[in-house]
């Protein structure tokens, strides 16, 4: 059953509540019948806050009521990735080390969110502290993707992509480390973006590879995207790596095109290992912005070779660092034990999943002595070609385009066997965390399998506008083909 | 022993005097309620991001400058280890890439020890083994409160320019009023916000390469740091005269039985596995802001300690301890003042080690001349000082008041005339060069005086009389 | 490329970490990151002479906080989190020597 606020855009439910026409209370109920129906199938949620959301949303009400405007986004639930910490509610990173654990704070992103009047609907699953591709490494079991239950919906924010798509949420926040954001986006056919490193404060965003994470908005459009992104961005002195700049105007000029703007397609990110029918909607996705007044061309970016293998030296080496502070002291779980350091062998042993302990191995392994300037020392300085190849690439393109996932959503336990295979699909997102730029996945139709595809649009770091102008042209190209073809229905 | 060279390197940990923690705005204070000073920051909670202390690298910049550190641009690493007492499991600390380079510290006695470096870091919690009697080995369990937990620190390496336990006592205690001019903190060994680790080698005298070195912890105080260094010279120098090696290890010192002890060591060394602190960016103070903290530098002891001798002529051990005392900007004044340089500071060095109380330059000044006229005694003086100190005054008036007048010049040879009148003998014995009877005559004098003359009058004025008398 | 990644390495690691490996995990995470540590072979070839290393993306430095105390947290909610407590302090098993 269809409820009457369900897959409306955020926007506009936010204008309907801030003009008295509808109440949030309502907003929220509606929200948590869909959740009902359909959480148990889907499972993005780790906990839902259903509680805490009726009574923010009587607030809301009463507020409006009283003539006071709550905020851009009055009344519009958000779900949280379960790696943002939110005062007194349970964050677990779904790991099981945490479990139990109440942050005595707000992320900044959950403070501006209040502030703008979003209610907080629930905390969503990922792979255990973000670390994975597909949201089967979670100490609470594997999200489902609404589109085919026997399908992972991505990750690591793939309870936040799958509660978008199955309409428990209009909006929901995930953390992008080496496309978190943009992979489960595209397999659960949401928008998602990656901001420019630093865009959005990580003030409360667990760590998983510091240098690398960023919080981002999922949304059903490219719109209701950019007003989130709007909402959560913006300098924050409790970060130090936070940009100082005012937070972008980003929905006002989305609807600017695309003419004049040249496009890049990336040779490297579509060669081996991408489907065929993902390449396909990448070179149509090219093609519409051809259309709409864009210069495309193929160009080459050669250091993005490189960029997976930096990738997995960097990110663990920093997890490993971040991922010790669980040792079973001032919170989460203990594993009791006679002597400290064999508590904290007990407790990490008990307490991680076996990616997490991977990752920690890995990363452990690559800043060892001995190993440091062949792995972690060597991986930054790829670091270093990846940001100097990009930086040539924008001085001949605007944007750069490529597919998000080399594939469409594989099956629940298709690549749990093999580390390095799951590795891989994240080929086309890691090359912008480690520039630090920002990049969209935006859906741009089905593959042979009738599952979504994504396609990304990279951009150059704080060209955010620039970048959702072209995602919103594609994603106009979808509707105009939509209504095409309902047209040639009889 | 004189065969050998004993070399000695240290490290020192300080803590800053800044209102807040290194890294979040909980605050630095000593004596708190265990776990009151805390925030998600300073506990490591999941999220949590530093942002460094303004007042932290100001001091630290402070006190780079005033060890004639190079200021350079740095960055801060993460040192990864498990212990329950640091809330991340790794200490934010610079590594290769200090923020001051290359300095020295002058020593009362001249010499020069160099300085490595003075970087930044951030404290640990502090951590209580409670059960078999406090002992960290035999510990039932342990306590840990973190309100010390991201408490800045520098730490300053030196150079193993030093060459002895009493070196090494100056060279802290030196460090320690460096300190203190600076503000940079207020280095109390007692509370711990100035803690020192030892590098201590020996060598054959005359050698120019280092012997091995151990690095001895737990000196509470300077003379647990010189008695440690005087037990490791000698545990190092038994062992190489006995044709053995001194192995490389960290030692730790007992108070108790006065000796070094091996620390427990794993099979493996530590590996730390430094790299770049990620939630944070690089620091490069800009030469406007080093050209601000230099100019609010106070004069720092080394150069006070050269302006007081320049300006007074006293000797270096003299001009230490009044500087020491803080007692050099009186000094100073009391000369501007008109007063007698030297006994100035012959009096700020003997009379004043409990405090200037109500004395003003200008009493002090008039004092030294009253003194240097020989209108007041040493004796005399040092009493008169008293009283200024105590109520302050005119040393004159003082002086009246304690009746202690000026004895005329006649007055004076009339009481050593009388004094050789009534001891013959002894006035034979003096005439005969037994000098030990001048103390005699002086005390005859003191005596019928009343203590109002000055014993080197009475010995001139005899001098006087025997060269006067026809032999 | 550098030696292949052994099983003594990787228990020295577990090590480092403060994880303990089972004897079936510690031969499959062998293979496993040996098999990623492959992959990683090409940028362990790839010649960066002269590159300087990027620790972060951004170009920022001296971000700076004024040295002005704020609240904390309260010490019974902070206290309320951890799985043993004595003497309003954090309470561990037996530490067993100084630190590193």
């Amino acid at each position: 059953m269809r409820h009457a606020s369900t897959y409306l855009p955020a926007a506009e439910i936010a204008d309907s509540v801030r003009r008295g026409e509808r109440a949030a209370v309502e907003v929220v109920e509606e929200h948590l019948a869909t959740i009902a129906e359909r959480e148990p199938e889907v499972h993005a949620f780790n906990a839902l806050t259903d509680a805490q959301a009726r009574m923010a949303a009587e607030l809301i009400d009463r507020r409006v009521a009283a003539g006071e405007d709550p905020g851009p986004l009055a009344g519009v639930p958000v779900a949280l990735k379960d790696n943002l910490c939110t005062a007194g509610v349970p964050t677990t990173c779904s790991s099981r080390i945490l479990e139990g654990w109440l942050p005595p704070y707000d992320a900044t992103v959950v403070t501006r969110l209040g502030l703008a009047g979003a209610i907080a609907i629930g905390k969503t699953n990922l792979d255990e502290f973000a670390m994975g591709s597909s949201t089967e490494n979670s100490a609470f079991g594997p999200t489902h993707n609404p589109h085919d239950a026997s399908r992972v919906p991505g990750g690591s924010s793939g309870g936040s992509a799958a509660a978008v798509a199955a309409g428990f949420a209009p909006l929901a926040l995930g953390s992008d480390t080496g496309g978190s954001i943009r992979q489960p986006a595209a397999l659960c056919g949401v928008v998602g973006v990656k901001p420019t490193y630093g865009r959005v404060s990580r003030y409360g965003l667990i760590a998983f590879a510091s240098s690398l994470d960023q919080i981002g908005p999922l949304a059903p459009t490219v719109a209701d995207a950019a007003l989130l992104l709007e909402v959560v961005a913006g300098h924050d002195p409790l970060d130090s790596t936070s940009v100082p700049e005012p937070p972008p105007s980003l929905v006002a000029g989305l609807d600017d095109g695309v003419e004049g703007l040249r496009v890049g397609v990336v040779a490297e990110l579509m060669g081996q290992g991408v489907a065929p029918d993902v390449r396909r909607r990448v070179e149509a996705a090219a093609e519409a912005l051809a259309g709409a007044g864009a210069k495309v061309e193929e160009t080459s970016v050669a250091a993005l070779a490189y960029g997976l293998s930096a990738y997995y030296l960097i990110a663990p080496a920093e997890a490993s660092s971040n991922l010790a502070r669980y040792d079973g002291v001032r919170y989460g779980l203990r594993v009791d034990a006679p002597t400290t350091a064999t508590m904290n062998v007990a407790t990490r042993t008990a307490g991680f999943g076996p990616e997490v302990k991977r990752r920690i191995m890995l990363g452990t392994y690559a800043l060892s002595a001995g190993y440091y300037d062949a792995y972690y020392g060597k991986a930054q300085k790829v670091r270093t070609l990846v940001i100097r190849d990009f930086a040539a690439a924008y001085e001949s393109f605007d944007l750069l385009l490529s597919p998000t996932s080399p594939t469409t959503a594989f099956p629940l336990g298709a690549k749990a066997a093999d580390p390095l295979s799951m590795y891989l699909s994240d080929v086309c997102t890691i090359p912008s965390n480690l520039a630090g730029d920002p990049a969209v996945s935006v859906p741009f139709g089905t593959g042979d399998d009738g599952l979504p595809v994504g396609v990304q649009i990279l951009a150059p770091a704080l060209a955010e506008a620039t970048m959702l102008r072209a995602a919103a042209v594609l994603e106009d190209a979808m509707l105009d083909q939509a209504m095409a073809r309902a047209e040639a229905t009889p | 022993m004189s065969d050998w060279e004993t070399v000695v390197g240290l490290e020192v940990h300080c803590e800053l005097a800044t209102a807040t923690k290194l890294f979040c705005g909980c605050r630095n204070a000593f004596g708190d309620e265990p776990n009151t000073n805390v925030c998600p920051v300073c506990l490591g909670l999941p999220g949590s991001l530093p942002v460094l202390n303004r007042g932290a690298v100001e001091l630290a910049v402070r006190l780079g400058l005033a060890l004639g550190c190079r200021v350079e641009p740095s960055l801060f690493h993460r040192k990864n280890y498990f212990y329950p007492d640091m809330p991340k499991d790794y200490q934010v600390s610079q590594y290769d890439r200090p923020i001051n380079v290359d300095g020295a510290l002058e020593l009362p006695d001249g010499t020069r020890v160099g300085i490595e470096r003075a970087h930044l870091e951030e404290d640990t919690g502090k951590s209580t083994h409670v059960g078999g009697g406090g002992r960290i080995h035999e510990a039932d369990h342990s306590l840990v409160d973190y309100n010390r937990a991201g408490v800045p620190l520098v730490e300053i390496v030196s150079r193993p320019d030093l060459r002895s336990a009493e070196q090494a006592r100056a060279y802290v205690n030196e460090l320690r009023a460096v300190l203190l001019a600076t503000g940079a903190s207020d280095a109390r060994m007692e509370e711990g916000s100035l803690r020192v680790d030892a590098n201590i080698s020996v060598r054959p005298a005359g050698f120019s390469t280092f012997g091995t070195r151990c690095e001895v912890k737990n000196l509470n105080s300077t003379r647990s740091l010189g008695r440690a260094i005087d037990y490791e010279a000698r545990r190092q120098i038994a062992l190489l005269e006995a044709g053995e090696q001194v192995a490389q290890q960290t030692r730790h010192w007992d108070e108790a039985d006065g000796r070094t002890h091996p620390l427990r060591s794993k099979e493996e060394a530590y590996d730390y596995r430094y790299f770049p602190e990620p939630d944070l960016v690089p620091l490069a103070p800009d030469d406007a802001w080093l050209g601000q903290v230099r100019a609010g530098l106070p004069p720092l002891p080394a150069e006070r300690r050269r302006r007081l001798a320049e300006a007074t002529g006293s000797v270096p051990a003299a001009v230490a301890v009044v500087v020491e005392r803080g007692l050099d900007d009186l000094v100073l004044g009391a000369l501007a003042a008109g007063g007698d340089g030297r006994r100035l500071v012959v009096h700020a060095e003997h009379d004043l080690a409990g405090g200037t109380g109500a004395l003003d330059p200008e009493a002090f000044a008039a004092l030294s001349r009253l003194e240097a006229d020989g209108a007041l005694t040493a004796t005399q003086a040092k009493a008169v000082l008293a009283e200024l100190v105590a109520g302050g005054g005119d040393p004159a008036a003082v002086a009246e008041r304690l009746g202690f007048r000026a004895l005329g010049g006649d007055e004076l040879a009339g009481a050593v005339d009388a004094a050789i009148a009534a001891n013959p003998d002894a006035w034979d014995r003096y005439l005969a060069g037994d000098a030990k009877v001048s103390g005699f005559f002086v005390g005859q004098v003191m005596r019928a005086t009343r203590g109002q003359a000055d014993g080197k009058a009475v010995t001139a004025l005899l001098a006087q009389r025997a060269a006067a008398t026809p032999g | 490329m550098s030696e292949r990644i052994t099983a003594e390495d990787v228990t020295h690691v577990a090590g480092l970490a403060r994880l303990e490996l089972s004897d079936d995990e510690l031969e499959r995470f062998t293979v496993q990151l040996a098999a990623v540590l492959d992959h990683a072979a090409d940028v362990e070839a790839l010649d960066t002479e002269g590159v300087a290393p990027t620790a972060h993306p951004l170009p920022l430095a001296n971000v700076l906080r004024d040295d002005v105390a704020r609240p904390g947290l309260e010490r019974a909610e902070v206290l309320a989190a951890a799985p043993a407590v004595e003497a309003d302090r954090f309470r561990v098993p037996p530490v067993l020597g100084p630190p590193a």
